[in-house]
Formats: C-alpha cells, structure tokens, sequence
C-alpha cells in the first residue's frame, strides 16, 4: 500500500495515498499502525484525502488501531474524508467514535492542546 | 423510452487484488443506466461496495483464501430491477448471522450488514457445487 508515514511530534500523520482501501489494501495499514504502536507510538492521524472508496474491511482496520490506540492511552483520529466516504462512517455510527477533522493540520493540533 | 437490459458474467481468481476490477464494473454500470433517476453517485458507491463486500465475503468466508479457486460474479438489469450472482465454490457461511449491525467497536462482520442496507433482496443458497448469494436492487 502507498501510504506515508510522517512524525509530527504530537502525533503520526499516517497519509493513505490509495484511491481505495478495501480487503486487499487494509491489511497493510493495520500492521503499519501496529508497528507504529510497538515503537510506542500512541497518538495517530489518518489522512484519507486521497481515499475516495472504503469497504468494510477499511473500516475494520481504522477501528483496530483505534482500539490498540486508546489501549495505550492515546488516540487514532480521522482527517480529509470525502463525502461518500463520511457517509460510511455514518451508516456503520464510527463517527461517534473517531473524532474527524476537516484536514490534517487540525487534526494534529488537536493533539497539541 | 428504451428501458436498461444489461448482462454481465465475469470469472476471476480468488483473489483480493481484482476487487477494484469488478467494484469499477458495478461503478461503471451505475453511471451507464439510462434510466435511472435517482442519485447516481450515490449508486455508483453502492454497486461498488456491494460487489466488493460479497466478493471478499466469496474469497475469506466461502472459498477460504484459495488463490486456485475462481469467484464467478452475474450482473443482470431488466424491467428497472438489478441482480447480482456471486458464487463462490465452498462450504458457504452462515449469511443471516450477519445480516445485524455490528456493534461500533467490531473490527469484523460488517460487510453482509452493508449490503442488508443497500439491496432489497438477499438470499444464500447452495448451488450445485458450491453456494450463490443472490442480491437485488429495484432501480
């Protein structure tokens, strides 16, 4: 998977730079986020600009790190969705548990306060 | 005015990496339809994820990740209904166990719950060597 991994400080900026993340793609970011968790990473912002699909499995991965995140005390936080994708998030109610910011900027500031 | 008649039959491996192929295909077909008045993005996303979400459901649950088995996918529009055939050639899975929202913090399971919420129709049925699941969508 094409994916970008920054750190911020505060947080990771982990960028998706897939046009889909679906079951053969999802994978991929769970175990980069796991990795990030082994070297004590605990605070994580997906960027999902480029992202403009997202399956069920995409979602799964996206609650995965969210869980092992606040396992840590810390928190997986979702920036730049696209509008359909956002309407995945309602349908399934995951924008009652991830907090979602309009782009990453402010997502990372978020960490900061 | 002329009403919509497609049919598509399309074979592939069983095998993650041609979701994007026969997600495309279901996108492709929404943004065709000639009839079609609703919102078409909307459907283009929906023809999509339903695909994807049977055809990984075909591949995990059904065919158990046998990259030497096929996914067989039909594609039917008539008289403004559309139906989609995914069979898969396993021991199948138990589809009505899934077909409840998951609760929010569930990482698997979530598929069949989607394309509940998408299709009017959903049956799961053994073939003669393997199972079908049958959705359907009035347009």
């Amino acid at each position: 998977m094409n994916l970008q991994i920054e750190d911020k400080g505060a947080a990771v900026l982990l960028s998706v730079m897939e046009e889909r993340l679906d079951a053969h793609n999802s994978g991929d970011l769970k175990n980069q986020m796991l990795k990030l968790f082994e070297e004590g990473k605990s605070n994580l912002v997906v960027d999902l600009q480029a992202v403009r699909f997202v399956d069920s499995s995409g979602l799964g991965a996206l609650v995965s790190g969210f869980k092992n995140a606040s396992s840590r005390n810390g928190n997986l936080k979702l920036a730049s969705l696209q509008l359909q994708v956002k309407s995945m998030f309602e349908l399934t109610r995951l924008h009652r548990v991830f907090e979602i910011y309009t782009d990453s900027n402010e997502a990372l500031a978020s960490f900061q306060q | 005015m002329t009403s919509d008649r497609i049919a598509v039959d399309i074979k592939v491996p069983n095998q993650t990496r041609y979701l994007r192929l026969i997600g495309h295909i279901g996108e492709n077909i929404a943004r065709t339809l000639r009839n079609f008045s609703g919102d078409r993005d909307k459907l283009a996303y929906d023809l999509n994820l339903v695909l994807t979400e049977a055809m990984t459901n075909a591949i995990q649950h059904a065919n158990e990740g046998d990259p030497a088995k096929e996914v067989h996918i039909e594609i039917s529009i008539a008289e403004q209904r559309l139906v989609i055939r995914v069979f898969d050639s396993g021991e199948g899975f138990d589809v009505k166990q899934y077909a409840q929202p998951r609760h929010p913090l569930d990482e698997h399971g979530r598929g069949i719950y989607l394309i509940h919420t998408i299709m009017d129709e959903i049956t799961y049925r053994p073939t003669g060597s393997g199972h079908v699941l049958e959705m359907v969508k009035r347009l």
